[in-house]
C-alpha cells in the first residue's frame, strides 16, 4: 500500500531499537562491535534450525495438512531452544574475552561490565531477530495492494510490525536477564526466560486472532521489562533520580562539554 | 576442520535450494496474478500512435462494473474512488463508450473487455469504414471522385476503434475462473449498495502494458539508431513477413528481372488480419476464406497443368501483411520494378484475386474490377475475356458470378497495389455487391462460428476432421477460370475439381485447430512445436516468422508439388522434407522429399529500406517494444490516510517538540530519538480512527504510483538476497 505503510510499520518496528542503539551504544565502537557479533551468532542459529526444518519437510509427507502443522511447532520450537542455546554460548564466549581484553588493555579495570554485555548481545539478537521477522514483510508492503483479497485480516501488516517491536524488545530483556542469572549460577532464572521466550513464539500460532496474540505477548514484555530494570540494578530511586535529572552519577559520567 | 567445512558446504548448498524453492507467501495473501491477459498494444505509422499505453509501473485502478452506458457517467464524474479500472462486457465495448472513457483518461485507469463465448447478433467492426484508403489506388492522382470512399463505403460497420490512440491499457479476458473472481472481488467490496458510497477496503486491479515507442515510425525509429550502449535499446519493430508464392511451370529464382516470353497470370490471395488486442485475429472470413480456396484451386490445377500446361505460368502469391497498408503487395510491386524479383511487371499479363469469398449468400459471387482502368479499351477487353473465362467456370457449378452491374471502385485489395504501377488487367472476386457482408470485419469475432463451421457435437478432433462442409465449389470455379486464362483448353476442364475433403481439412486446420494429423504430416519435423500454438493471422514485425506462413509454404508445397528424392536444381525449385505418416504398425514417421516451386520473397515496406519514414506511397508500420505485459488483483486500503495522517502528525510533533525544548533541553535530546516512535504512534491511532470512521468527503485526486516505490522494493529485495 505504498510508501506511508512501508514507513509506518519500519518505523513502529525498529523505531524503539534504532533510537536505543543511536543513543547508547554508537558512541562506543566496543558496544557496536558486540551488539554485531550477537547479532552473528542469532542468525548462525537460525541457520541451523532452519537447515533441520528443511531438510525434515522434505523427508515429510507434503500433502498431509495437519503432519505440515506438527512440523512448523517442531520447528519453532527447535529454533526457540537454539537460540538459547547460542546465547548461552555467546555468553560463555564473552566471558573468555573479558578476560582476554583485560589482560591486553593497559587499564585496571574492565573496559566493558558484563551487566553493559548482556544489554548490547540482546540488542544485537533483536535486531537480527526483528530483521528477519518483518523485512520480506514491509517489502510486500510497498506495492500497491493490501492484505485481504483471500479473506486474511487487514491488519497484517500493522501487527507484524508490532509483534516484531515487541520481540526486539524482549530479546533485550531476556539477554540482560539470561546473563545475569548465568553469572549468579541461578539456573530457574535461565528456564524461566526460556519458557518465556518458548510461550511468546507459540502465542504467534494464535494469528490471525491477533488480540490473542499481541496482547499476551505486550504482558510478557512489561513484565520482563520491569525484571531485567531489577536485575541490572534498578530500583524506584534510581528511576525518581534519573527522571527528576538529579542523578548526579549519571550526569558526571555523560558531561560532555558544550 | 574436515568436518567443519563440510557443515559450510551443505550449509552453502541448503541455502541456496531454499532460494530456488522458497516462493514468496506475502506476496500470495496480497495478489492475485491473472494468467491470461491479451493486451493492446501501440502500433506507429507515418502520422500516428494508435493504441494502448499504461505506466511504466503499470496503471492501478478501483475495479467498477460498467452496467450501461448511463453507468458511464459514475466513472467519469460520480464515482468517489477514482482512478477507476472499467471492467466490460463485450456488447458495452462501443465506440461511444470508449470515447467517453477516453476523454475522461484522468479518472480511468484502464479497461478491460471480457470476450463472450458465443458472437454478438448484431456486427461488430473496430476496423475503419474505408480500410487502407490512403495507399491503395484511388488518390487524388488516379480519379478524385472516387477516393476516400466517395463511392462505396466498404465497411459500414467500422467503428475505427482499432485506430485510435488511448492513455491507458486496455486488455482483453476470457469468461472463465479468473474473471469470476475478479466479478466476485468486484461484488463482496466495491459495490455501491442503495446508494452508499463503497467503504474501503476496495477492490482494485494493476495493469502493465508500457510500450516503449512514441509519437510516430520516424521517431522510434531514429531512437532505434542511437548507439549510446553495446546492446542498444530498440523501441520499435517494422511490421512485416514474408510473402509466398509459386508457379505452375519452373521460374528461374536466381535470375531475377524480366524473363523473355514469360507471361504471367498473377492469383492472389491475402493471409493475414487482425483485431482490436494483439496477437487475437482469427480472421475467418477476411483472410482465411480467400487464401484457403486459392490453396485448394492450387491443387485441383495440379495434374492438368502437368499433363496439358498452358500458355501461361499461373503465378499462386500469397501476401502478408495487407491489413496494414498492403505490406506485402508492395513490396513484391517495388521487387518488380526494381528488378529484384524472378519476373517483372512487364510480364504480367493479368491478375485474379480471391477476396472474402466465405459468406456466400445464395451461392452469389461478385467480380469487381477497376472502372478507371477499363476506360482503355485494351485493358476492357482483357478483363472482359477474364470475366467470360470466370463465367465459363462457373458453368455447371450451381454458382452464380456476375459483375457488380454499376460503376464502383476495387475493395480493398492488393490488386490495387499493381495498378498504382500500371494498369493491368484484373478482378477481384468477392461475395459482397457493394458494402462487406461481412459484418466482423477485422474484429475478434471473425472466427469458425461465423462461416457456420460447425461440427456434431460429440465428433473427437479427429473425426472433426474429415466430417466434410461445402466449401469446394469456389475453388473449383477459380481453378478453372485460371486455366482458362492461362491459354488451357476447355476440354479439360471437366478434370479440373477441387477436392472438398483438402477444403475441410484446411478450413478445420486453420479456423479450428492446426495441431490435426493431416498438418502434421505435411510439414517438416522441427516445426511440430509450432503447431500447438493457436492460429493467429496478426502479421507480426518482421524479425518474427510468422508460424502462418510457414504452414501455408509447407502446405502449398505439398499440394502443388511432387515426391522426389533428388534435390537437383535449386535454381528451379525448392526442396522440403516433410515427416509424412506413420505407417499403421510403427510410430516412427516415413519422411520424403517434397520438390515443388514455392518460394519466400521478403515482405518489409519499401519504406524501411529507403529509410522514408514519412513516406505518403508505402506502408510505415512499425509494432512498438515492451518489457511486460500482465496484470493482477488486489486490495486497496484507504489512501486517504496518507495525506490525513502526515499532516496531522507533522503538527502534533511539532507542537510535542516546541514544549519539550522549552522545558528540557536534555530531555528533548533523548526524545528526539523516540520521534520515529512518535511518529508511529501517530500512524497507529489516525489508522484506527480511520478504520472507524465513514468515508464522507469525496478524497483528493490521487497520484498516480511513481516510479520510487518500484526502486525502493527493488533494493529490498536485492538487499534481502
Amino acid at each position: 500500500m505504498t510508501a506511508a505503510v512501508f514507513f509506518g510499520c519500519t518505523f513502529i518496528a525498529f523505531g524503539p531499537a534504532i533510537s536505543l542503539f543511536l543513543f547508547t551504544i554508537a558512541r562506543d565502537p566496543l558496544r557496536v562491535i558486540f551488539l554485531i557479533a550477537g547479532a552473528f551468532f542469532w542468525l548462525v542459529s537460525l541457520l541451523l534450525a532452519s537447515l533441520v526444518w528443511f531438510i525434515s519437510v522434505q523427508i515429510s509427507n507434503k500433502d498431509s495438512a495437519t503432519q505440515q502443522k506438527g512440523l512448523l511447532i517442531f520447528g519453532v520450537v527447535l529454533s526457540v531452544l537454539l537460540q538459547e542455546t547460542f546465547r548461552f554460548a555467546y555468553y560463555k564466549l564473552l566471558k573468555k574475552a573479558n578476560e582476554g581484553l583485560l589482560t591486553l588493555s593497559q587499564e585496571e579495570t574492565m573496559p566493558i561490565s558484563i551487566r553493559q554485555l548482556a544489554y548490547v548481545s540482546g540488542l544485537g539478537f533483536g535486531f537480527m531477530s526483528g530483521a528477519f521477522s518483518v523485512v520480506n514483510i514491509l517489502a510486500d508492503s510497498v506495492g500497491p495492494g493490501t492484505v485481504g483479497i483471500h479473506g486474511d485480516s487487514q491488519h497484517y501488516f500493522l501487527s507484524s510490525a508490532f509483534m516484531t517491536l515487541a520481540i526486539i524488545l524482549l530479546h533485550m530483556f531476556w539477554g540482560i536477564v539470561f546473563f545475569d542469572a548465568c553469572e549468579k549460577q541461578r539456573w530457574w532464572a535461565v528456564a524461566a526466560v526460556v519458557i518465556s521466550h518458548l510461550t511468546v513464539s507459540c502465542l504467534t500460532f494464535q494469528n490471525p486472532e491477533y488480540v490473542g496474540s499481541l496482547v499476551p505477548t505486550y504482558v510478557i514484555l512489561f513484565l520482563m521489562g520491569v525484571w531485567a530494570f531489577y536485575s541490572a540494578g534498578g530500583s524506584l530511586r534510581n528511576l525518581k533520580l534519573c527522571i527528576t535529572c538529579k542523578d548526579r552519577d549519571f550526569l558526571l559520567a555523560n558531561h560532555r562539554p558544550r | 576442520m574436515d568436518l567443519l567445512s563440510n557443515k559450510w558446504i551443505v550449509n552453502l548448498l541448503v541455502c541456496c535450494l531454499f532460494i530456488g524453492v522458497g516462493c514468496n507467501s506475502v506476496e500470495k495473501k496480497i495478489y492475485v496474478h491473472l494468467n491470461y491477459t491479451v493486451p493492446c498494444v501501440r502500433l506507429l505509422n507515418a502520422t500516428h500512435q494508435i493504441g494502448c499505453q499504461s505506466h511504466l509501473s503499470g496503471n492501478v485502478g478501483v475495479l467498477h462494473v460498467l452496467e450501461s452506458e448511463e453507468n458511464v457517467d459514475w466513472v467519469l464524474r460520480s464515482g468517489p474512488n477514482p482512478p477507476y479500472l472499467v471492467i466490460l462486457e463485450s456488447p458495452l465495448f462501443t465506440r461511444s463508450i470508449m470515447m467517453k472513457l477516453k476523454n475522461g483518461s484522468s479518472r480511468v485507469a484502464g479497461v478491460a473487455v471480457v470476450a463472450p463465448s458465443a458472437n454478438p447478433l448484431e456486427g461488430v467492426s473496430p476496423h475503419t469504414t474505408c480500410p487502407n484508403e490512403n495507399t491503395g489506388v484511388y488518390t487524388e492522382n488516379y480519379d478524385p471522385s472516387l477516393a476516400h470512399c466517395n463511392v462505396t463505403v466498404w465497411n459500414p460497420l467500422g467503428s475505427g476503434l482499432s485506430y485510435e490512440q488511448f492513455d491507458f491499457p486496455i486488455f482483453s479476458l476470457k469468461d472463465d475462473n479468473d474473471t469470476q473472481v475478479i466479478r466476485q472481488c468486484y461484488m463482496d467490496h466495491n459495490r455501491a449498495v442503495n446508494g452508499s458510497t463503497p467503504q474501503y477496503p476496495l477492490c482494485a486491479m494493476q495493469l502493465y502494458s508500457h510500450m516503449s515507442a512514441v509519437t510516430d515510425t520516424a521517431t522510434c525509429m531514429r531512437r532505434n539508431d542511437i548507439n549510446f550502449s553495446i546492446s542498444p535499446e530498440m523501441v520499435c519493430d517494422p511490421l512485416g513477413d514474408y510473402n509466398v508464392w509459386a508457379s505452375t511451370r519452373p521460374i528461374n529464382n536466381t535470375a531475377k528481372g524480366h524473363k523473355m516470353w514469360e507471361s504471367v497470370v498473377i492469383a492472389a490471395a491475402r493471409l493475414d488480419s487482425r483485431s482490436f488486442f494483439f496477437e487475437v485475429a482469427p480472421g475467418a472470413e477476411s483472410g482465411v476464406s480467400g487464401f484457403v480456396t486459392l490453396l485448394a484451386a492450387a491443387h485441383a490445377l495440379r495434374n492438368a497443368t502437368q499433363e496439358a500446361p498452358p500458355n501461361r505460368t499461373i503465378l499462386y502469391t500469397f501476401f502478408q501483411g495487407e491489413t496494414f497498408d498492403y505490406i506485402g503487395s508492395s513490396r513484391m510491386v517495388y521487387d518488380m520494378q526494381n528488378n529484384n524479383f524472378a519476373v517483372d511487371l512487364d510480364n504480367v499479363h493479368s491478375v485474379l484475386e480471391i477476396g472474402q469469398v466465405g459468406l456466400r449468400a445464395d451461392s452469389r459471387l461478385w467480380l469487381h474490377s477497376d472502372p478507371v482502368s477499363r476506360k482503355n479499351d485494351s485493358v476492357n477487353a482483357e478483363v472482359r475475356k477474364l470475366i467470360e473465362s470466370l463465367q465459363t467456370a462457373a458453368k455447371g457449378l450451381n454458382v452464380s458470378v456476375n459483375e457488380p452491374g454499376f460503376s464502383q471502385p476495387l475493395p480493398p485489395s492488393s490488386f490495387q497495389r499493381f495498378l498504382r504501377a500500371r494498369p493491368i488487367p484484373g478482378v477481384v472476386i468477392e461475395d459482397h455487391q457493394s458494402a462487406f457482408t461481412n459484418r466482423f470485419y477485422e474484429s475478434m469475432y471473425d472466427n469458425a462460428e461465423y462461416l457456420n463451421i460447425s461440427y456434431p457435437p460429440n465428433l473427437t478432433p479427429e473425426e472433426q476432421l474429415v466430417f466434410v462442409t461445402d466449401t469446394a465449389k469456389v475453388a473449383t470455379v477459380v481453378a478453372r477460370a485460371l486455366y482458362i486464362q492461362a491459354g488451357g483448353a476447355e476440354s479439360q476442364l471437366e478434370g479440373i475439381n477441387a477436392d472438398p475433403q483438402i477444403v475441410t481439412r484446411m478450413l478445420y486446420g486453420f479456423l479450428i485447430r492446426s495441431n490435426n494429423s493431416w498438418f502434421q504430416q505435411r510439414i517438416p519435423p522441427d516445426f511440430m512445436s509450432h503447431l500447438s500454438k493457436p492460429t493467429n493471422f496478426y502479421v507480426g514485425v518482421a524479425q518474427q516468422r510468422s508460424e502462418l506462413t510457414h504452414l501455408v509454404q509447407y502446405l502449398l508445397a505439398n499440394l502443388t508439388g511432387s515426391t522426389n528424392n533428388v534435390a537437383s536444381s535449386l535454381q528451379m525449385y525448392s526442396y522440403v522434407w516433410v515427416q509424412g505418416a506413420a505407417p499403421p504398425n510403427s510410430t516412427k514417421r516415413e519422411g520424403f522429399c517434397v520438390r515443388s516451386t514455392v518460394r519466400l520473397s521478403k515482405a518489409l515496406s519499401p519504406a524501411f529500406d529507403l529509410r522514408d519514414y514519412t513516406s505518403k506511397n508505402y506502408s510505415t508500420w512499425t509494432e512498438s517494444r515492451w518489457k511486460s505485459i500482465k496484470g493482477r488483483i488486489f486490495l486497496v486500503a484507504s489512501h486517504d490516510l496518507e495525506v490525513v495522517d502526515r499532516v496531522r502528525a507533522a503538527r502534533f510533533a511539532k507542537e510535542i517538540l516546541i514544549t519539550i525544548i522549552s522545558v528540557n533541553p536534555d530531555l528533548f535530546k533523548v526524545l528526539f530519538g523516540f520521534s520515529p516512535f512518535l511518529y508511529c504512534v501517530i500512524f497507529l491511532f489516525v489508522h484506527i480512527i480511520g478504520l472507524q470512521s465513514e468515508k464522507a468527503q469525496s478524497p483528493p485526486q490521487r497520484d498516480l504510483p511513481s516510479p520510487t516505490e518500484n526502486t525502493v522494493h527493488k533494493l529490498l529485495q536485492t538487499a534481502l538476497l
